[in-house]
């Protein structure tokens, strides 16, 4: 293996103002033509691998766990009628889900409440087909640490809504973890309000397909996202996260850091940053950048970060996407002092991710992600 | 008593252009307690040699032998030649980013003695070594070479030199990049690993700074892929005074 190192960092220019509104919004799946690979959000993803939930009709043969552990300052609550104001969906299968889901989870987190424990929605899939709804609703001034985890096996089509009030901070960490051959598509929308703050982490280690679409509106200023992903492909799987972040008003802040090993035949990975400051989203101040680590042979990571700004009375806007393999270098280095080839590239891996997780900084997932990974790399390293 | 044996060792690298030649036939034996200094010029295959004995894989020998102790040292894997007893402090030594220095040692450590070190003697181990050569404690937690300076690398490599104790080591310009204090403060570090008298040290160098405080027992001059002329520390004055150019007539 030789060292190669990919790195893109594109100019930016300033583009006068376009509709951004999207073509279709509806909780109607039969309001959206069916996906195929042409469409530009679907062009990485295998269609053929989705079971079918891109129809938006498949069934649900059964459902997921959930279980969530009690916290003072928090409340769960499951209910079956789907009322309330909901914004539409942008895709037939985040609309589709919504149609096919049987009862809406909502997690509040009451208005001042400091949580001191964390917030563990645990989603335990058992093969079935199943869809989901989970919005986190964030009151006035709380803050909060939620982890949804998802384990198991499951063909799962669940959004989360994460709604940020006034002054309130959130960090919602969405593990999948799941089994070898789950199938797993959600929409997670972050609506942020005034000086209010979400951490939003992905974690993607398990299934054959997971594809994630994170998005961030925010409707008054002074908002600030930190979106973080880390994820792991080996053979065979398919992790795709699109992001979406959407400055439309002033002085609020966007920052990603997404980071992915991909390990194995056919292992593929998909980052797509699209951000957008609107021409009114003056003193916005964003980065962003997706770095990938090709473990071995036939992995491939597609890596399409997407900066679009229409004012340049702005604080900072910049991204970087790098895609590399393991150093030869830095492996050398590590066997010259003893360490055999296998233990050094497991070093090599865990140091590429520390940072990260240092960012992420939610104590309880580190030692789960570290041994999920290593666990996972099994015989290939 | 450690011993390495390089005999008639011939090495090339794969270029654009093919193969390129570049030891062309070393002979040069070290034993534990000695201290060997190689002088040449640039280009003339010195770290070449140093990096065809630690093993790496850009390398390819195309004669002749290295053993350690009788042992084959061609045949061995890089992480097997360390644990057999050969160091490399590196020119150029690499960063390995999100791996501390201290799980790096602890690593490496564990991989050379065969059993993980008792934690408590390894932590008052780990801090005698790190203030014998002057590095900031805090250097422990900081990612291995990133963002060092020049000279804070290479106390680093004699830092890992005196915990690992090889039996022998190479050292590629350590001097080099170093100030006055830092230079001495190194030199100590090698001493004290020489000292033991169990480690055999190959000190490549281009100046006879660091001679006045690492005694060399013995002095070989490298020109053109090849051992020119060998003798005592009389000889790096006479390079220093007149140049290589005195060894390329001879
Ligand atoms: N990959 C390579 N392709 C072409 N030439 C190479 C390659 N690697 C090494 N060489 C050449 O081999 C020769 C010896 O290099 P080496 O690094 O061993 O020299 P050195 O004696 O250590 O020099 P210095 O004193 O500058 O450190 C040089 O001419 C160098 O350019
Ligand atoms: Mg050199």
């Amino acid at each position: 293996m030789t060292a190669t190192t990919e790195h893109i960092e594109r100019e930016v220019a300033i583009v006068p103002p376009k509709d951004h509104t999207p073509v279709i919004r509806s909780l109607d799946p039969s309001d959206f033509p069916t996906p195929t690979s042409r469409d530009e959000e679907f062009r990485f993803t295998p269609m053929s691998k989705l079971r079918d939930l891109h129809k938006g009709d498949v069934p649900t043969t059964g459902g997921v766990a959930i279980a969530v552990n009690k916290v003072p300052g928090a409340t769960f609550e499951l209910t079956s009628a789907k009322t309330g104001e909901r914004q539409g969906f942008t895709d037939k299968i985040a609309a589709g889900a919504w149609a096919n889901v049987d009862s809406v989870s909502t997690l509040t987190i009451s208005a001042d409440a400091q949580l001191e424990e964390s917030v563990v929605v645990s989603v335990v899939g058992s093969g079935a087909v199943s869809y989901g709804q989970l919005d986190i609703n964030v009151e006035k001034f709380a803050k909060a640490v939620v982890i949804v985890d998802h384990i198991g096996d499951a063909t799962y089509a669940g959004n989360i809504d994460i709604n940020v009030a006034d002054g309130a901070s959130i960090c919602v960490v969405s593990l999948q973890d799941w089994d070898a051959k789950a199938v797993h598509l959600a929409q997670h929308r972050i609506t942020l309000g005034r000086d209010s703050s979400a951490k939003h982490v992905l974690i993607t280690l398990g299934g054959e397909v997971v594809r994630i679409l994170p998005s961030v509106v925010y409707t008054a200023p002074g908002g600030q996202a930190e979106l973080f992903g880390l994820y792991f492909a080996s053979a065979g799987q398919h992790a795709e996260h699109r992001l979406f972040v959407d400055h439309s008003q002033a002085n609020c802040r966007s920052n990603v850091v997404y980071k992915g090993a991909l390990d194995g035949e056919d292992a593929h990975t998909v980052w797509v940053g699209d951000v957008l400051i609107r021409a009114n989203a003056v003193g916005t101040d964003t980065y962003e950048i997706n770095r990938n680590l090709v473990l071995s042979g036939g992995g491939r990571a597609d890596s399409v970060p997407n900066l679009e700004i229409e004012t340049g009375e702005i604080v900072g806007a910049g991204h970087a996407s790098t895609t590399g393999r393991f150093d030869d270098e830095q492996l050398f280095y590590l066997q010259s002092r003893g360490i055999t080839p296998d233990e050094a590239r497991k070093l090599v891996l865990r140091g590429f991710f520390e940072d990260l997780l240092g960012q992420i900084s939610v104590p309880e997932i580190n030692d789960r992600v570290r041994t999920s990974i290593e666990t996972r790399l099994g015989g290939h390293i | 008593m450690s011993v390495i044996e390089i005999k008639g060792l011939t090495v090339q690298v794969t270029t654009e252009d093919g193969p390129k030649d570049i030891l062309r036939g070393v002979d040069l034996t070290v034993k534990a307690g000695e201290v060997h200094a190689l002088m040449g010029p640039n280009g003339s295959g010195k770290s070449t040699l140093a990096y065809a004995i630690a093993g790496h894989p850009k390398y390819s020998i195309t004669g002749g032998s290295v053993t350690l102790d009788g042992q084959d040292v061609l045949a061995m894997s890089v992480d097997e030649r360390a644990r057999a007893g050969l160091f490399l402090a590196m020119q150029y030594p690499v960063e390995v980013p999100g791996v501390s220095i201290s799980n790096f040692l602890r690593t490496s450590i564990t991989a050379i003695r065969g059993e993980a070190p008792n934690l408590r003697h390894w932590i008052k181990e780990l801090k005698e070594s790190m203030a014998g050569l002057q590095i900031d404690p805090q250097f422990a937690e900081r990612n291995v070479n990133e963002g060092f300076s020049g000279g804070e690398r290479k106390r680093t490599e004699i830092l890992q030199m005196e915990l690992i104790h090889p039996k022998i080591a190479v050292l590629d310009e350590t001097d080099s990049g170093l100030d006055v204090d830092a230079l001495r403060v190194v030199s100590e570090g090698i001493n004290r690993v020489c000292a033991k008298g169990e480690t055999g040290v190959l000190l490549i160098t281009h100046f006879t700074r660091i001679l006045k405080y690492v005694k060399p027992d013995f002095v070989h001059v490298f020109y053109d892929g090849r051992i020119v002329r060998e003798g005592g520390s009389e000889l790096a004055d006479e390079i220093e005074a007149n140049g290589y150019a005195q060894f390329v007539t001879a």
